[in-house]
């Protein structure tokens, strides 16, 4: 360790000195108002920003006061991190129009000459972005590129700048910083260059640390130790702190103020507390209700979605602003025009463990139109199994097991929730179930009958709805695909004139399944990058529902949405559950969606199943460490548990 | 760097494989031919007695394989060649023996290789100037009226046809302002600086029509890199746009620079048929063109032979600079 490195007081008085206020002080209002001793870090007034005929932020205006912590929170195409951008000007010289006034750390960023800017970044405002791997230069030593910066702004030599990075990225907790300093990108880990990053906008004391989704690539445990650190750094060098995020409780863990952001404006700013305790504005309650949560039940947590089924409507929402169809109203809880406003778990039968699940339902005709074969299953049958399942990868020294002796059971209409991290194995896992990919050892059963390959009885919801979908064919095309396979549309021999009726038959089939997840038939000749994420997932359900399966593995389905829309593909997945009676394998890193959905849970951590159990018992009393550890890392809404919870990962972790 | 000394060894092993498979195909593809393979060895003017000698010199009786093996242990064993009277002893890189010429293939292209060499060497130091140069800036100004002319003289490079270029440039420069004299082939050896004056010229001429290829490929992959999230970094914390040009997107076009260079510079060896006429360089190109008019069988063989060693060996370095520039791909 670096006997040299300035102690946290030493920042910490260095960060609020008025050394800002000579800096330039053009003759307009706001930015000459910066100038008298309590100006803001930050002030924002009108600012819009047009992308095009694309206004990404409208009118929007906050203040940020020395040593303060705003988070801009809002759902994807929100503008929040075009606000970001613009604080340090990096919309300067992309063609994006800029209006409005913003001042940070007293200089008028919209007048400031380039070398002012320059100065600025990194020097007295530096930005923290989301994907760590792809935001450091590939090329070059982690160290070399923090010397680099440093030495933008303090005309050290060298060998000074070096010694600082290492200083750095030693504050920020990377082990043995003088030998991974030298370590080029890709060698660091998920959560090590993340560090690196904020080491690097440590690096010249700035008074200002602008996070963009700083977390989101990471997992829990490694979003926990990072937020962890942002608070503690904050907490001992009193730098500003706009966090911009999608996740609530990331900024409830993380800031004082919160500033809830939608198409471009501002719907509610006021202390965390406050906006997250009594919600002043809809949308701001309907975001709130949509973050699944961890300490609600799903027997309770179901009856408080409903489906929200129109295509424009439903998800709309999540992409408002950015497609053509551009502004779209926001939705009220769901509650889709002509389909599903069926409440999603009156009565539920897949409630509590659940597996005794739907019974009742078989009989309602779903679009499956076979629920006779649906019916066939008893109630409560074990659909899928997998005894002893284990998977390796890699030759020689490199092998290495990525799923190891791990058996489970789903039964009909039971829901089980596969949770773990990158790289537990839950993905090889579920592939494994479905039979994508061949176990090296032990067996996956569908119904009693040991399978191997792919069966109809067992589909796939993938993760990325955008690459799951063939760009260059239509949904319709996309979801028929597994009729024809199943020989629907191809002419018996020597009786070619009925191939035109069994067209028509598949595209009727195909509307109905549209229809069935809440799009429209009219659809069928669309193409994906026509629709949004959420309307994509629920062509891939279409699709997986398209075979008549009587279990669906879910690879993390939601987990590349805004959390409305998320919520109401999670309804629609329990919806067909109930009705067609399907055995559901939901895979997910999100502990709380997780939660409002399984009946059963797995946590998985390097191949094994740490902990399998009913949910209620997994969440409410979990007996592995891990589960614990993972259980306390998940962000809370209320600041006050969110402080608990930090207390109690301090303890939990021994670093 | 362990893991570096294990990718070298088996980036070697690899050229190794090729270049035999490569002996292979151009074996068959020219002594496996329909037709008397001796007698087209030998020449129109040969007599019987002759075209018997040399079909039992190129052991035409035997299996295909066998005759291979023959011709790859001449390679590197050497063989002893009769002509009936006299016997010669051809050591051990033989590539064999023009019946034509009387003359040993390898001794031959050991005349011509050197001016060959020379050509694209030097050639090529200039070509990657240039080019490189040429699309750092352009990627630099892109969008501005300098770029746009940038673009359009390397434009113009790539349509002009090496002998147009050339011819100008004596002409203007031999010629009317008689700053040089006409380029003749000096060894290095001999005069270094005559060699270097006297390849002036051809170089800049070689290197002209190539550069145009670089300079578009540094443009294009540099304005990618620039596009990437680690610049948007570097500008986020008020990194100058010069070390951002010079320090990271051309670190980011560097792999892809390598690996055209490495062609190029393969097929210009024995391509740069058009410069070496044109200048009067006695190179491998010009050479293998009047073998190949005259149906100079184990000439053409050896010539490509030569040729492809040189396409492989040049990729087979960009290889190993390409992860020395980027040790990700030691991983992969």
């Amino acid at each position: 360790m670096s006997d040299s490195s300035p102690t946290p007081s030493t920042i910490a008085s260095a960060a609020p000195s008025p050394a800002s206020a000579p800096a330039s002080s053009p003759a307009s209002g706001p930015a000459s108002s910066q100038a008298s001793p309590a100006a803001p870090l930050v002030e924002v007034s009108d600012l819009v920003v047009d992308f095009g005929d694309l206004r990404a932020v409208d009118g929007l205006s906050f203040r940020l006061e020395k040593g303060a912590a705003l988070g801009l929170v809002g759902e994807s195409g929100s503008g929040k991190s075009t606000v970001a951008s613009a604080l340090l000007a990096l919309h300067r010289g992309t063609g994006a129009r800029v209006g409005g006034t913003v001042g940070v750390a007293g200089i008028d960023v919209q007048r400031a000459s380039d070398d002012e800017l320059r100065r600025l970044r990194g020097g007295k405002a530096a930005m923290v972005f989301q994907d760590p791997l792809s935001s450091l230069d590939p090329y070059y030593a982690v160290g070399d590129q923090i010397a680099e910066v440093y030495r933008v702004h303090t005309k050290a030599s060298r060998r000074a700048a070096r010694a600082r990075a290492v200083r750095v990225l030693d504050r920020v907790g990377i082990p043995d910083a003088a030998r991974r300093s030298r370590s080029r990108p890709h060698e660091f880990s998920g959560g090590m260059r993340q560090r690196a990053l904020i080491a690097m906008a440590l690096a010249c004391e700035p008074e200002l640390l602008i996070a963009d989704e700083p977390t989101t690539a990471l997992d829990v445990t490694v979003q926990a130790q990072i937020l962890d650190l942002l608070h503690t750094l904050r907490q001992e060098t009193g730098t500003g702190l706009l966090l911009v995020t999608h996740d609530v409780g990331v900024a409830a863990e993380s800031v004082d103020e919160i500033l809830v952001m939608r198409h471009g404006r501002a719907v509610e700013h006021g202390p965390v507390a406050a906006v997250l305790g009594a919600p002043r504005e809809p949308y701001t309650r309907e975001l709130l209700g949509a973050v699944p949560r961890l300490d609600t039940p799903r027997a309770v947590k179901r009856t408080r979605y409903e489906i929200g089924a129109g295509p424009d409507a439903g998800d709309g929402s999540g992409d408002g602003g950015i497609g053509p169809g551009g502004g779209a109203r926001p939705v009220a809880n769901g509650a889709g025009p002509d389909r599903g406003a069926r409440p999603a778990g009156d009565d539920g039968p897949a409630g509590g463990t659940g597996s005794l699940a739907g019974t009742d339902r078989v009989g309602e005709r779903g679009p499956a139109g076979e629920t006779g074969q649906v019916g066939g299953v008893r109630s409560g049958d074990v659909v899928l199994e997998a005894v002893g399942l284990r998977r390796e990868f890699g030759r020689g020294k490199q092998r290495f097991a990525a799923v190891d002796d791990v058996s489970l059971s789903v039964r009909r209409g039971e829901t089980l929730g596969i949770v773990g991290e990158s790289g537990s194995g839950k993905t090889t896992l579920g592939r494994m179930l479905v039979g994508l990919l061949e176990p090296t050892s032990g067996v996956v059963r569908h119904e009693g009958r040991e399978q191997s390959g792919v069966r109809p009885s067992v589909q796939m919801v993938f993760q990325d709805p955008v690459s799951s979908l063939n760009p260059r064919r239509s949904v319709g095309e996309s979801i028929a695909d597994p009729l024809r396979a199943r020989g629907m549309g191809v002419p018996p021999l020597g009786r070619s004139r009925e191939w035109g009726r069994d067209e028509g038959h598949i595209r009727g089939r195909v509307r109905e399944l549209l229809e069935r997840v809440g799009l429209e038939g009219a659809h069928y000749d669309r193409y994906p990058h026509e629709f949004s994420g959420g309307q994509r997932q629920r062509v891939g359900i279409a699709r997986a529902l398209a075979a008549e399966p009587h279990a669906i593995v879910c690879d993390e389905p939601v987990s590349a949405l805004d959390v409305t829309t998320q919520a109401q593909v999670v309804a629609l997945l329990g919806e067909l559950q109930r009705e067609l009676g399907l055995a559901l394998v939901f895979v997910a890193h999100d502990l709380a969606v997780v939660r409002q959905v399984s009946d059963r849970v797995a946590v998985m951590r390097r191949g094994r199943l740490v902990e399998y159990g009913p949910a209620d018992e997994v969440y409410e009393s979990p007996r592995d460490p891990y589960t614990r550890q993972l259980l306390a890392a998940v962000p809370a809404l209320d600041p006050e548990i969110a402080a608990r919870r930090r207390a109690e990962r301090k303890k939990l972790s021994p670093a | 760097m362990s893991g570096f000394g294990g990718f070298v060894l088996r980036r070697a092993l690899g050229t190794a494989v090729t270049l035999l498979a490569i002996s292979v195909i151009i074996y068959v593809v020219f002594y496996a031919t329909p037709g008397n393979v001796a007698q087209i060895t030998c020449g129109p003017r040969c007599s019987p007695v002759q075209v018997r000698q040399v079909a039992e010199q190129l052991h035409l009786g035997d299996p295909l394989y066998v005759r291979y093996w023959h011709f790859l242990e001449g390679i590197l064993a050497g063989q002893d060649y009769s002509t009936g009277t006299s016997v010669q002893h051809c050591p051990a890189p033989c590539l064999g023996l023009s019946y034509q010429t009387d003359q040993q293939v390898t001794r031959l292209i050991l005349t011509k290789l050197p001016v060959s060499l020379s050509l694209v060497f030097g050639a090529m130091v200039v070509w990657l100037v240039l080019g490189v140069g040429t699309g750092v800036l352009s990627a630099w100004r892109r969008g501005r009226l300098s770029e746009r002319v940038l673009t359009g003289v390397t434009l113009a490079g790539t349509a002009t046809p090496v002998f147009v270029i050339g011819l100008i440039l004596m002409i203007v420069v031999c010629g009317q302002l008689e700053l040089l004299p006409f380029p003749q082939y000096v060894n290095f050896s001999d005069d270094p600086e005559q060699w270097a004056w006297n390849l002036l010229l051809p170089w800049l001429s070689l290197a002209l029509v190539e550069a145009a290829a670089f300079a578009r490929l540094t443009r294009s992959s540099m304005l990618e890199t620039l596009a990437e999230d680690h610049i948007r970094t570097f500008r986020a914390y008020g990194v100058g746009e010069r070390s951002i040009i010079g320090r990271h997107a051309v670190r980011g076009a560097l792999a892809s620079i390598i690996a055209l260079n490495a062609n190029t510079f393969g097929s210009a060896v024995g391509g740069a048929v058009l410069t070496e006429t044109l200048f009067g360089l006695p190179g491998i190109g010009q050479e293998l063109v009047h073998a190949v008019n005259v149906v100079d069988l184990p000439v053409v063989v050896g010539m490509v032979l030569v040729i492809g060693f040189f396409v492989v060996i040049a990729n087979a370095v960009a290889d190993v600079l390409y992860a020395v520039a980027d040790r990700r791909v030691v991983l992969a």
